[in-house]
């Protein structure tokens, strides 16, 4: 009965712009939906254990979650919000990034070295990628050519070939990668180092270093800036970047990579996301237990909502 | 006992330790993928760098007065550098680096600094250091000695740190007096002003308890009392009866008690003559890692170690995993096996490693000392980590920990 009602709800409650917030909360086992509309908590579900990367299919008819301490990544329909299957992850998946293709999840198993690629509709494990140490983050490109995957300890950007999931090249970048954005033309990675402190730019096509960002805040130790989730806007104007427990998100210009503002969110945030056409960024702060919302234009934090423990990840769905 | 497994990681043409092939194989039987990641690697190895490591470790130095909960691991530290080394070659394997551990051991000082001493003739790679004071003074005086790299991973005494250290000499392992300022900060923040000293006799109880009193005298607190502990008949049964009447006297916020041997530290808690808690060596400790450390990542290192070694990575093992590390990072970083080339690296502003301790480390340029954060852990938990929120430095918190530059005589410049 709730699964026919909660839809019904939203459509009467929200704007047009209006979409729903997933907020994984790792130490809770729950996922937080918050109305991007309202701004308002909706509905709190149980999921796995240790929930931490979330992420839509393309055609945002099913979440897919990163159940660590299952050692599953767990499929929710969106038009019920149950889990309907798990598929098989290998051993603590936390981060994963969806092929364009709509139906190869690239994950990464942290314990085990290895990126693991899972048909999400054979349910079946195609490949499995040795790679470095711990691995974490992982994104793919819009031309669907590559996967690019992080590892902590190993410092690197692997790059995988999505045609044949071989891995082709390595990018050594600063302490412990924990992200990688593609630039929406593809031509352009952005990987944060949280111990390093740092944001590396790296070009694609010759995948070497092009640029580095430092970050520095008056009053925060320059060894509690650490640098983890990012986000940039598609009009190419802005990149935000969470920077862990200096508890701020930095404004950075995606053009010239100067950093123009630091706004101060909740403790020790950890990853970004865009809603209502990107007039929106939600942050999920990890310590304090929130999330907060930013005004892209405005560049201000209008709101802080209550959410589980330990929020980690956040996917929206306009 | 780890024979087998140096053997493997150092044999050419197998390039993926048996353990993490074996994983492969079990998982998913997929042996065509398994052959596919295995050729290309091994084909590339005539051209791979060799990084040789040495593990120089004095074995046979704990009491057998201590409890069987303190027994020292056979593989003590040794399973830390493994594990370094595994984790350098996953690396390494990307950049074609190959890392082998081969570990020197012996009871006796000399006898170990003539294995030494032959394997410096055949090799000029980093040595890693786990020996007492005597054998690390007789490795530092042989022939060609100063020319090569080495980190000590469990040494604490602070004359290595204040007045005696030199170049090529790196600690990983903090000493003493950071120990002892780790824990003062906390009772400073803590208001327990008081302290009660009581501390064995071994030279490793008297390095503590100066610590003690060094930390003291820095953050004016009073010690109240100080006893040693003299006992040398078997307590277990008595230790209700003796422990309060050792620790009478003028009233004191926290006992502090250096037993750096685990001979009779674990008496104190709970049987102190007032209800006051035990801080030092035993009690809340402080220390460079401890089993329930989790945070920035943590679990991971410890799951990959119990996994390997089926016991708790300890604070020996943690240092001399992170001495590999170091090592590693400095050779990733300028391509280079070359001990000076990698000493110069480790002690420039560019190095940088990431340690599951929510901070970057580096180098004290002026005495060798790795910088840390120092964790405050009880039996079952971590309490605090030190520097303390308000002890401010010029440079970095972190020099509130130890001998801090000024306080140094000595230089880390080559002669």
């Amino acid at each position: 009965m709730k699964s026919l009602v909660l839809p019904a709800m939203m459509l009467f409650a929200s704007p047009v712009l209006a979409g729903v917030a997933y907020v994984s909360n790792e130490k809770d086992d729950t996922l937080t939906l918050i109305d991007t509309g309202s701004l308002e908590v909706i509905e709190t579900i149980e999921v796995g254990m240790r929930p931490r990367g979330i992420i839509f299919s393309n055609d945002y008819k099913y979440l897919y979650i990163c159940a660590s301490d299952s050692d599953a990544v767990q499929v929710l329909d969106v038009s019920t919000n149950r889990i309907i299957h798990n598929l098989p992850s290998g051993e603590d998946p936390e981060q994963f990034a969806l092929h364009p293709n709509n139906h190869h999840l690239y994950i990464a198993n942290e314990d085990d070295a290895v990126v693991t690629v899972v048909d999400t509709e054979k349910r079946d494990v195609i490949a499995q990628i040795d790679v470095g140490v711990e691995p974490e983050g992982m994104a793919a490109s819009p031309d669907g050519k590559w996967v690019i995957n992080t590892s902590e300890t190993t410092n690197m950007l692997h790059w995988i070939d999505a045609s044949n999931q071989q891995l082709v090249d390595n990018t050594l970048v600063d302490q412990r990668p924990r992200h990688v954005e593609f630039t929406k033309d593809g031509k352009t990675v952005w990987a944060s180092s949280e111990i390093g402190g740092t944001v590396s730019i790296v070009d694609v096509d010759s995948k070497a270093i092009t640029q580095v960002i430092n970050f520095k805040i008056p009053g925060v130790h320059r060894d509690k800036i650490q640098p983890v989730g990012v986000k940039l806007t598609d009009n190419g104007k802005y990149a935000f970047v969470a920077l862990g427990p200096a508890n701020h998100v930095a404004v950075v210009d995606a053009k010239t990579y100067e950093v123009l503002d630091y706004l101060l969110v909740g403790r020790r945030v950890w990853q970004l996301a865009f809603a209502n056409d990107q007039s929106l960024l939600f942050t999920t702060n990890g310590v304090s237990g929130d999330v907060s919302v930013i005004d892209t234009d405005k560049l201000k934090v209008i709101k802080t909502l209550k959410v589980g423990r330990y929020p980690w990840g956040v996917a929206v769905k306009p | 006992m780890f024979a087998p497994l140096i053997t493997t990681m150092a044999t050419p043409g197998l390039a993926i330790p048996l353990k993490a092939a074996s994983r492969y194989v079990m998982r998913f039987l997929a042996l065509p993928c398994l052959l596919s990641l295995l050729v290309p690697v091994s084909q590339s190895f005539a051209e791979d760098l060799p990084v040789n490591i040495a593990y120089v470790k004095q074995t046979g130095l704990t009491s057998s007065a201590s409890l069987a909960l303190f027994k020292t691991p056979e593989n003590n530290g040794v399973a830390g550098a493994l594990l370094g080394t595994d984790d350098s070659n996953t690396t390494g394997r990307f950049l074609k680096h190959r890392y082998a551990l081969t570990v020197l051991e012996d009871a006796n000082g000399e006898a170990l600094t003539g294995k030494v001493q032959a394997w410096l003739k055949a090799n000029s790679g980093p040595l890693i250091l786990d020996v007492p004071d005597s054998t690390l003074q007789a490795i530092l005086a042989l022939p060609g000695a100063d020319a090569g790299l080495m980190l000590n991973a469990t040494n604490k005494s602070d004359s290595w740190r204040q007045n005696q250290c030199r170049a090529g000499l790196l600690h990983t392992s903090p000493s003493y007096a950071m120990l002892g300022d780790a824990l003062g900060q906390f009772l400073m923040a803590k208001r327990w002003r008081e302290w009660f000293l009581v501390s064995g006799s071994g030279e490793g109880d008297k390095a503590m308890a100066q610590a003690f009193e060094r930390a003291s005298k820095r953050f004016g607190t009073k010690i109240t009392g100080h006893k040693t502990w003299t006992f040398d008949t078997d307590l277990r049964r008595t230790s209700q009866q003796e422990v309060p009447a050792l620790t009478q006297g003028e009233d004191y916020d926290v006992v502090l008690v250096a037993d750096t041997q685990n001979l009779f530290g674990f008496y104190l808690p709970y049987n102190t003559w007032l209800p006051r808690p035990v801080a030092g060596t035993h009690g809340l400790k402080a220390a460079s890692w401890h089993r329930s450390i989790e945070q920035w990542g943590a679990i991971q290192l410890q799951n990959r170690f119990f996994e390997a070694n089926q016991r708790p990575m300890n604070d020996d093992d943690f240092n001399a995993w992170l001495a590999v590390r170091a090592v590693a990072e400095a050779v990733t970083r300028t391509k280079s096996n070359n001990s000076a080339t990698l000493y110069q690296y480790l002690m420039s502003d560019k190095f940088e490693l990431a340690a599951f301790k929510g901070r970057k480390l580096t180098f004290r340029q002026w005495n060798g000392q790795l910088r840390q954060p120092i964790p405050l852990v009880q039996p079952e938990s971590l309490v605090s980590q030190s520097p303390q929120e308000g002890f401010l430095h010029p440079v970095t918190d972190l020099d509130t920990l130890g001998y801090d530059k000024p306080e140094v005589r000595c230089s880390m410049v080559k002669e």
